[in-house]
């Protein structure tokens, strides 16, 4: 499965605090969580967001709280993978439990700019700039965390092996 | 080969001998935590399973205390919702506001988490009960759902990283200090994936409370887990607790651990983490004329009962400065109530304090002691991000209880020692 869309580009320890701040989590309305996405940080995010645009983000990106409404968000608002030098444990976690896709790369990250065209393929982890048609490759993905992908998240895998 | 606290404590929850860092292993959990916050969520999860019930209505534990005494019309939604499905599910340990405190602080003061148990919690915090030697650990919403369906976990074995702390502790200096220390110098991903395990002569010494601050801290480094051995300390801690059996775990002479860290904990000096982030850590002197507008004694970090009486120490027959307001929210009913009766409480309105209901209060910028633009909060809780208390243009300043209570009168970053 391939994703191509417009790069937004974060730095090193995104929190979840910084991704939704606390303050929306009165509510678990996913629509509502991604119109404040980011919203401290880059108030322009929820606007100019379209569906499939990439996000890169720098090393431990979503450490802090557990809220699986940051994953959520960043899912809602439109973002079809994320690319991170690396990932907070609990982010981690969530985003495959959700279905959001996310990769480890941190050639890629150092390299690839805010605005850029790039494309993922999320089999086998190969991400290319369009616009200057430089290739890199990230961490496969966990064979674990693959077969969770493959049912369609985690409540889809605990429904098909049976409860 | 040996095993660590942690490896033994999944490896008999998953009924394996052995088990080594890096191994996934399916582990039966004693304890699965949602607070009201992230329990609509998991309850929307649980739901779409398709599961009649719950696990296990006493392994189940739902604590409305971020957004509670309810803050506004959703958090009021959002509270019925799990109050709600802990009825309908006869969930034992719902607790409603008036016996409910901070989720990490009731549950051990409860003796709901015991040594050698294993608990998942959907909130970060969740590490807290490592104190306790509990393998505890943080996960989000989703596996909290399936865990209420399953009883069960799906985990990654941690490497261990042991750190031993050597030496005679300095006036003022708690386990706070120990761990803001630890997290300076590890970094915010330092610990990440793994597994940080306390020992030395300064951690034997260390109280309960102080270990249950070490303990909740240990994820602002990236870990999965914190954790302890129990002891004496905490097997007094434990009595008239609970009626089941506490299972002490140690590490084998053997035990392999990815690095080991030697502090010398008699060096360590009261600490502040500066904004944004709880590794920009410094000594307190360092923290010169830091102007205060608010001040925050409380969180499931530092809202027990060695951290009131340590404020209390201090701010005795002293005032808070003008144009400072000095928030303080005991933890539990239990600790409020013991607080009133030492007189504790009394000590801090007649300083000028104001206290809220136990909660998490301000910690997370929800309600009781939001900060505005260009305001700045010394406050012994967990995370000091961009925005964590409020206005993104708002600063706060991790420190430890006697800290806060001296930088409250002072009406900057200071120590006791300077009063």
């Amino acid at each position: 499965m391939k994703i191509e869309g417009k790069v937004w580009k974060f730095g090193d320890n995104i929190d979840t605090d910084a991704i939704i701040p606390a303050r929306f989590l009165n509510v678990s309305d996913k629509k509502l969580l991604a119109m404040n996405c980011f919203v401290d940080l880059r108030p322009d995010f929820s606007r100019g967001v379209g569906p499939g645009d990439i996000l890169v983000g720098g090393s431990n990106f979503g450490c802090g709280s557990s809220r699986e409404h940051a994953p959520l968000a960043i899912k809602e608002s439109g973002i079809g993978v994320i690319v991170a030098k690396s990932f907070a444990r609990i982010f981690f976690r969530n985003s495959f439990n959700i279905g959001l896709p996310i990769l480890e790369s941190k050639e890629a990250v150092d390299s690839i700019g805010e605005g850029d065209r790039i494309s993922v393929d999320l089999t086998t982890g190969e991400i290319i700039n369009m616009d200057n048609r430089k290739r890199y490759s990230a961490q496969p993905i966990p064979d674990f965390m693959r077969e969770i992908i493959m049912a369609g998240g985690l409540v889809e895998y605990v429904k098909k092996m049976g409860v | 080969m040996g095993m660590t606290i942690t490896e033994k404590i999944l490896a008999s929850h998953s009924g394996l001998k052995q088990v080594k860092p890096g191994n996934l292993v399916q582990a039966n959990v004693d304890m699965a935590l949602a607070n009201d916050i992230t329990a609509p969520l998991a309850i929307k999860v649980f739901e779409e399973i398709g599961k009649d019930r719950v696990f296990d209505r006493e392994k189940i534990a739902l604590v409305p205390d971020h957004f509670v005494p309810n803050k506004d019309i959703p958090s009021a939604r959002q509270a019925k919702m799990m109050r709600e499905f802990a009825r309908r599910h006869d969930i034992k340990n719902y607790f409603e506001v008036g016996e409910m405190g901070i989720e990490h602080v009731i549950l051990p003061e409860k003796g709901l988490v015991l040594p050698g148990d294993l608990v998942v919690g959907a909130d970060s915090h969740t590490c807290t009960y490592g104190a306790l030697g509990v393998f505890a650990t943080g996960v989000g919403s989703t596996d909290l759902g399936v865990i209420m369906a399953t009883g069960k976990v799906w985990l990654k074995v941690p490497p261990t990283i042991r750190c031993s702390f050597e030496g005679r502790l300095l006036p003022w200096v708690g386990g706070k200090d120990l761990i803001l220390y630890l997290i300076g110098m590890l970094g915010v991903e330092g610990a990440n994936y793994r597994a940080l395990e306390f020992s030395g002569h300064a951690i034997k010494g260390l109280s309960m409370d102080s270990r249950f601050t070490m303990a909740n801290m240990v994820i602002e480094c990236g870990a999965k887990n914190g954790i302890f051995e129990a002891d004496d300390i905490t097997m007094r801690y434990l009595k008239g607790r609970s009626s089941r059996e506490a299972i002490v775990v140690e590490d084998d002479p053997d035990a392999d651990y990815e690095r080991e860290l030697f502090i010398d904990a008699g060096e360590i000096t009261p600490q502040v983490a500066f904004p944004h982030s709880p590794d920009n850590v410094k000594p307190v002197h360092e923290a010169k004329d830091i102007a205060l507008d608010q001040v925050f004694i409380g969180s499931c970090t530092n809202g027990r009962m060695e951290d009131l009486y340590q404020a209390a120490k201090v701010l005795k027959g002293r005032t808070v400065a003008k144009g400072v307001r000095l928030i303080v929210i005991p933890g539990s009913p239990m600790i409020y109530s013991e607080a009133i009766r030492k007189g504790i409480i009394e000590t801090f309105i007649k300083a000028g304090a104001t206290i809220g209901p136990p909660s998490c209060g301000p910690c997370l910028g929800g309600h009781l002691g939001v900060l505005a633009e260009g305001e700045r909060c010394a406050s012994t809780t967990n995370r000091n991000f961009i925005g964590r208390m409020g206005d993104p243009k708002s600063e706060v300043y991790l420190v430890n209880p006697a800290v806060a209570a001296a930088s409250a009168i002072l009406g900057r970053i200071g120590s006791p020692e300077e009063l």
